[in-house]
Formats: C-alpha cells, sequence, structure tokens
C-alpha cells in the first residue's frame, strides 16, 4: 500500500500574551505537541481522545486550515507544511473535509444545490450544466432526494444535513477525506446509517479517511489503524484489533475500561478503572510523561522526569506506545495495573 | 412502596404551527432505591415527561393530563407553592449542560446555600456547614478553598459534581437526572457514574436517568421504558430488556450500536428518522421505519401487552409472539456473529 500521508512532529503552540501595548508571550498552549503518524491509501485511520487532546487541531493543522508552528506534513509524496496559497489550492481538491455540527457546517442563506456543488466552482470545474448533473449524482450517492437540490438547510434532519457536508465533502473526487466527530451530534439510529454510508463510499471511491471521534465504539467500528491522543500527544498507535485487544498504554486502557458496555451482565462482571482528577489544562502541562499525575503506573522520577518516546509495543504490526512501562496483557484492574515492577522499556529496544 | 407513580400522562403545547403532542399516555412506576432508565432518541418525549413532572412547564403553553402520584400525593397540576416545596426537596434535578443550570454571577457555595435555606429553616453558617459536606462528598478537592469559586472556575466534570451536590444537598427521595454526562469526556462521565451509585447505596434515592446511551441504561438502570414518538414502547427489567427486547425500534436501537467488541461489518441501520410531533404518525408511532410493517400498523397503537420474559415486561407491537422471537433470533445471531469474527 502506497502512503498517502506522513506527518511528522507536528506542533501547533498557540501564544498566551500578556500586556496590552507590548505584548509578551508568557506562556503556550502546546495544543498540538508533536505528533507523527503515517496513513496509508484507502484505510481509515481513527483518532480518539478526550477534550484537549488535541485531535480537532491537528486535523486542522493536516488540512491547513490552522498553520503549524513546526513539524511536517508530507501529502502525496510533497511537502505541504508551507505552501503558499495558489499551490495549497490545488492540493485542498485530494483532502477535504466533514465537520461535526450539521447545524453549523452548512450556509443556512444558500441552497443545498448550491452548498454541494460550491467546489466544482471553486476548483473551476464543469460547466453549469454539467456541475448541476454532478451533484444530483452526488446527492443520489449519499441518500437523499436529488429533487431536493433547491431546498435549504434548515428543511432538512441532522442527519440529512451530515449527508449534505458528506456529498459536498465528495464533490471534486478528493482522495483524503478527514471526518472531524461527524456523527458525534446525530442520533444512534441515525449514527448508524451515517457510518454505514462512509464505510460504502470508501468501498465504491477508494477513499481514504482520518476519523476523528471521542466515541471509541464508533471508532471501532470504522477503523483499520487507531491513534489515541492525551494532551497534544499521540500516545498510542496501532492496527484497530491490536489496539482494542491488547492495548499497551495506560491511557488506552483507561478509556477502553470507561466506556460503559451496553450488556448489564457483562458490565456487572468487569472491574472498570476509573481514573482520579480531571483531564488537565493545555496550558499547565505536566512534565515529561503527560499522563503521568493520573497514571496508576507511575514511578516517581522516571515518568515525570524521562519523557517517554512512541516505541514498537506487542506483537502487532506497527503498534506503538508512548510508556515506560506498557501493560504487560488485558484486561487488567487498576491494582493490576499499579503492581508492576517492571523495568522500563529502553528506547529502540525490541520487543 | 413506590416513590412516584405516573399515570396516563399527556403533554402538549400550541405552537405557531400546530399542536405538538409531546408525551401521551405515558404510565410508569418508580421504587424507592431503585434506578429507572429512560431511554429514547430526539424527539421522543422523555425529557418532557419529566418538566412535566416536575411542573416545569408554562402552563399558557401547554396542556396537561394525567396523574403522577409522589407518594400518593397527586402533585401534577398542584399549586405553584406545593410545587416549591416538592421541588429540591422531595425531587432533585440535574441537567445537562451545568453551565446553563448554575447561576454564573454567584458563587457555588452562594448557590448551595440557598438550595438548603430555601427548605430548611436554619442559620446561614449551618447552610454553609451543610453545603461543605456535600461538596466533599461529591469528591470536589480542596472543598474549603473552592466553595467561594464560581462556576466558570470549574472544569465540566467538577460543575456536573456540584450539580449533583445541589441536587441531593436535600436528601430527595427521588433524583432526575436528564442526560447528565453526555456532555462529558468518556472517563469523567465514569467518574460521575461511579459517583453516582456511591450516592445512591448511601442515601437510598431513587433515581432516573435520562439518556440515549444504552450503555449508560445497562450499567445503571434496575428497570428501562423506552420512549418513541411521545410513548412507551417497551418497558423492562434492564437484564430482560438486553436478553429479549420485543419491539422493532429496540431490536434497532441495539443493532445500530457499533460495540467495542465487534470487528466491522454493517451496522443494524434504521432507515428514516425521528417523528415530527407535529403530524404523529397513525397508529404505531415507528410504522413508517419499521421493517415489519403490516397494514394494521399503519391504523392501530398496538397496546402494551406482557412478554413471556420476565416479570412487568411490557411492549407494543402487532407481530405475534412466535415471528417476534424468530426475528430476534436471527439478529441476536447477526450480533453474536460480529463479535465472534
Amino acid at each position: 500500500m502506497s502512503e498517502l500521508l506522513q506527518v511528522e512532529g507536528l506542533e501547533k503552540h498557540f501564544p498566551v500574551t500578556k500586556g496590552l501595548v507590548f505584548q509578551k508571550e508568557v506562556a503556550s498552549v502546546k495544543a498540538v505537541d508533536g505528533v507523527s503518524f503515517t496513513l496509508n491509501a484507502g484505510e481509515t485511520l481513527g483518532v480518539v481522545g478526550e477534550s484537549g487532546c488535541g485531535k480537532s487541531t491537528m486535523a486542522r493543522c493536516v488540512a491547513r486550515l490552522l498553520e503549524p508552528t513546526g513539524g511536517s506534513i508530507v501529502f502525496e509524496g510533497r511537502d505541504i507544511t508551507h505552501l503558499n496559497r495558489a499551490d495549497m489550492r490545488a492540493v485542498r481538491r485530494d483532502m477535504m473535509m466533514v465537520f461535526q455540527d450539521p447545524y453549523a457546517s452548512l450556509n443556512p442563506r444558500k441552497r443545498v444545490g448550491f452548498i454541494v456543488g460550491e467546489p466544482l466552482e471553486v476548483h473551476g470545474i464543469g460547466t453549469e450544466t454539467e456541475r448541476k448533473r454532478r451533484v444530483q449524482e452526488l446527492l443520489e450517492i449519499v441518500g437523499l432526494n436529488p429533487e431536493h437540490y433547491n431546498r435549504f438547510p434548515h428543511e432538512f434532519s441532522g442527519g440529512q444535513r451530515q449527508r449534505i457536508g458528506i456529498a459536498r465533502a465528495l464533490a471534486i473526487n478528493p482522495k483524503l477525506i478527514i471526518c472531524d466527530e461527524p456523527v458525534s451530534a446525530l442520533d444512534v439510529s441515525v449514527q448508524a446509517q451515517i457510518l454505514n454510508l462512509l464505510k460504502d463510499l470508501q468501498q465504491d471511491f477508494g477513499l481514504t479517511y482520518i476519523f476523528i471521534a471521542h466515541d471509541l465504539n464508533v471508532v471501532r467500528h470504522i477503523s483499520d489503524r487507531v491513534m489515541v491522543m492525551y494532551l497534544g500527544r499521540a500516545v498510542e498507535i496501532g492496527g484497530r484489533d491490536d489496539l482494542y485487544v491488547e492495548p499497551k498504554h495506560p491511557y488506552t486502557g483507561a478509556l477502553l475500561s470507561a466506556v460503559p458496555i451496553a450488556d448489564p451482565q457483562a458490565g456487572r462482571q468487569r472491574k472498570q478503572i476509573v481514573l482520579e482528577g480531571d483531564v488537565p489544562n493545555p496550558i499547565n502541562q505536566p512534565t515529561a510523561c503527560h499522563f503521568h499525575p493520573r497514571c496508576p503506573r507511575f514511578v516517581d522520577g522516571k515518568c515525570n522526569v524521562d519523557t517517554p518516546l512512541l516505541q514498537p509495543v506487542g506483537t502487532g504490526e506497527q503498534h506503538l506506545a508512548a510508556c515506560h512501562f506498557p501493560l504487560e496483557r488485558w484486561p487488567m484492574t487498576e491494582e493490576e495495573m499499579r503492581g508492576h515492577l517492571a523495568t522500563p522499556v529502553e528506547a529502540g529496544a525490541a520487543d | 412502596m413506590s416513590s412516584l407513580k405516573v399515570t396516563d400522562l399527556n403533554t402538549s403545547f400550541r405552537t405557531d404551527d400546530g399542536i405538538v403532542k409531546a408525551v401521551s399516555g405515558v404510565s410508569f412506576e418508580l421504587r424507592e432505591g431503585n434506578t429507572l432508565g429512560v431511554v429514547g432518541e430526539s424527539g421522543s418525549g422523555k425529557s418532557v415527561t419529566f418538566l412535566t413532572v416536575m411542573g416545569l412547564l408554562d402552563p399558557r403553553q401547554s396542556q396537561v393530563t394525567g396523574s403522577v402520584l409522589l407518594d400518593d400525593e397527586e402533585i401534577l397540576g398542584a399549586s405553584a407553592a406545593r410545587l416549591r416545596q416538592v421541588r429540591g426537596r422531595r425531587i432533585g434535578m440535574i441537567f445537562q449542560d451545568p453551565m446553563t443550570s448554575l447561576n454564573p454571577v454567584k458563587s457555588i457555595g452562594w448557590q448551595l446555600e440557598e438550595a438548603v435555606l430555601i427548605h430548611n429553616d436554619i442559620t446561614r453558617k449551618a447552610a454553609r456547614q451543610r453545603a461543605l459536606e456535600i461538596l466533599k462528598q461529591v469528591e470536589i478537592p480542596r472543598a474549603e478553598q473552592r466553595i467561594d469559586d464560581y462556576p466558570h472556575q470549574f472544569s465540566g466534570g467538577m460543575r456536573q459534581r456540584v450539580m449533583i451536590a445541589m441536587a441531593l444537598i436535600n436528601n430527595p427521595e427521588i433524583l432526575i437526572a436528564d442526560e447528565p454526562t453526555t456532555a462529558l469526556d468518556v472517563t469523567t462521565q465514569a467518574q460521575i457514574l461511579r459517583l453516582m451509585k456511591q450516592l445512591q447505596d448511601e442515601y437510598k434515592t431513587a433515581i432516573v436517568m435520562i439518556t440515549h446511551d444504552l450503555g449508560v441504561v445497562a450499567e445503571l438502570a434496575d428497570d428501562v421504558i423506552v420512549m418513541y414518538g411521545g410513548k412507551v414502547v417497551e418497558q423492562a427489567g434492564v437484564d430482560d430488556l438486553f436478553v429479549k427486547p420485543e419491539m422493532p425500534y429496540t431490536w434497532g436501537l441495539l443493532g445500530s450500536l457499533p460495540r467495542l467488541n465487534a470487528s466491522g461489518g454493517r451496522l443494524d441501520q434504521i432507515p428514516g428518522q425521528p417523528p415530527s410531533l407535529l403530524n404523529p404518525p397513525s397508529g404505531c408511532p415507528f410504522h413508517p421505519r419499521c421493517e415489519f410493517v403490516m397494514n394494521v400498523c399503519r391504523q392501530e397503537l398496538p397496546a402494551l401487552e406482557r412478554s413471556t420474559q420476565g416479570v412487568e415486561h411490557l411492549f407494543r407491537c402487532h407481530l405475534d409472539e412466535e415471528s417476534r422471537a424468530r426475528i430476534w433470533e436471527r439478529k441476536k445471531a447477526g450480533l453474536v456473529q460480529e463479535t465472534a469474527a
């Protein structure tokens, strides 16, 4: 499989300034703090994490909707990190986005036909008649009635509006679609429709997805590989089955354990890991390993001193975790997690 | 002993576009110390049902009929004065977004004290003691310092804990929680749900947990009612509901859940979208989306009937027992296949 996207050491720092006239930078919100991953053509990379982990910011940096402050983005072999607007415009034909809020991502004053056809117009593709035909084709592909071409967004339900957003993203045959929480705002029964649709489209059109979500069940369902983010960094990345069956990073374990199970008996039988404390503030990041204040496996003097790097763990292909004391097995209870006496895995050592 | 007994509740709103029948003929019972899960999607009527129970609807815009018995006292249509005594003292309520339910210009200490002073004839100092006590119980760190902080100084999870504190400060018999963890991260949700379970164990509070998340229901509820289009379409003990759901909407809900232990494949989607309550479907509210729809479904609302599985397991469906059992076995096999793969 060819590599469609390579992100290396991506950083997005927002300066926090003080003073009215002479602005002095006093702190930095390190929203994305060195994230690296590759994406192969035709696959779906799920990105999970909680508030403030930087997943949305990372996605916007990849799409150059925000300017990265560090690192590089290589798309189809071309470094697009610092491309100017004109050059970037050509790249944008291949990289589209679907957003979370179906009520905010469509211009309420424009008809659906216009909204879906806008990318075609912006990139100067086709005549007006050809564009109209393409739009109707797209509406049908996403399961909407092509005769609703002249309706306004408010005449559609949330799920339908999300379909419109997807149709718009498909309009110019992109290679990569970045989906930022596309189903979070939808009812469960509608969510399933949209997920099925996205999977069908991927097969029919050979699409590659970056799929950002906080719902681990949804990510599990749609992804080939998954990246877990915490406070600006990738803490674990691996094949879907590897990560969900044998998570290596304690945070991934805690995340999986926190998800309520839709099965009362199974839920009663397991011992859930409940992390203490809140997700910390990206301005005041803990030293070294960002997760150390909440980690059941924390070792004083190591985890708060040496920043763990992403390194190969487990037996899975391309399964990496940034932890000095990766989990030996799964499932584990919190007590089992604490009771480790492992020596830290040295960077570069094979498992 | 039942804490709350709702019988044949109907709520309609008069709007510019017509009459919206938000709640139709809803009945259920909440027992002392139990947790009732209320499951439904947009427009199911789940939130309006409990706003009606609490008397929080504007009587100029809404029409309500039915009965709400709080320990044998009828509170539907009670006087404003009586309702004020009940709310916050016997029934506490917490909502989805803690930022909009907490007063942003008053410290949380002030708001907690207010909740106590309205219902108890004690000094401000004693009220503050009580506030501190409950803040510690909901695990707010450094409660003595934080009691004078304002809502915006707390994170989402912390604010929700403050909401829970405020709802429980007067030891109500019943706590109504409307999507309390929907806006929270999953690890924070786990903390809040654990906290609610602990407090329930300690205070023996009956909880109504309104949610669209079947996982939360499975974890917390003893009994469940499933609402659709303003009506109760199924109700059962939590184990019974997941073992043998009896009607197509519940099957659809369970089937459309992506699961942690499944591996891709197609989700059992329900076509279409939740119904408009301005123009509700005739007969069974689910019929426009039901893959097993028959003619009778379009004409007649199926009555609540008893399931052979479980005690007090009721549902609405025109399909016969044999067909339903057969269909569920088939769907279950589909779900199990996913898991085994």
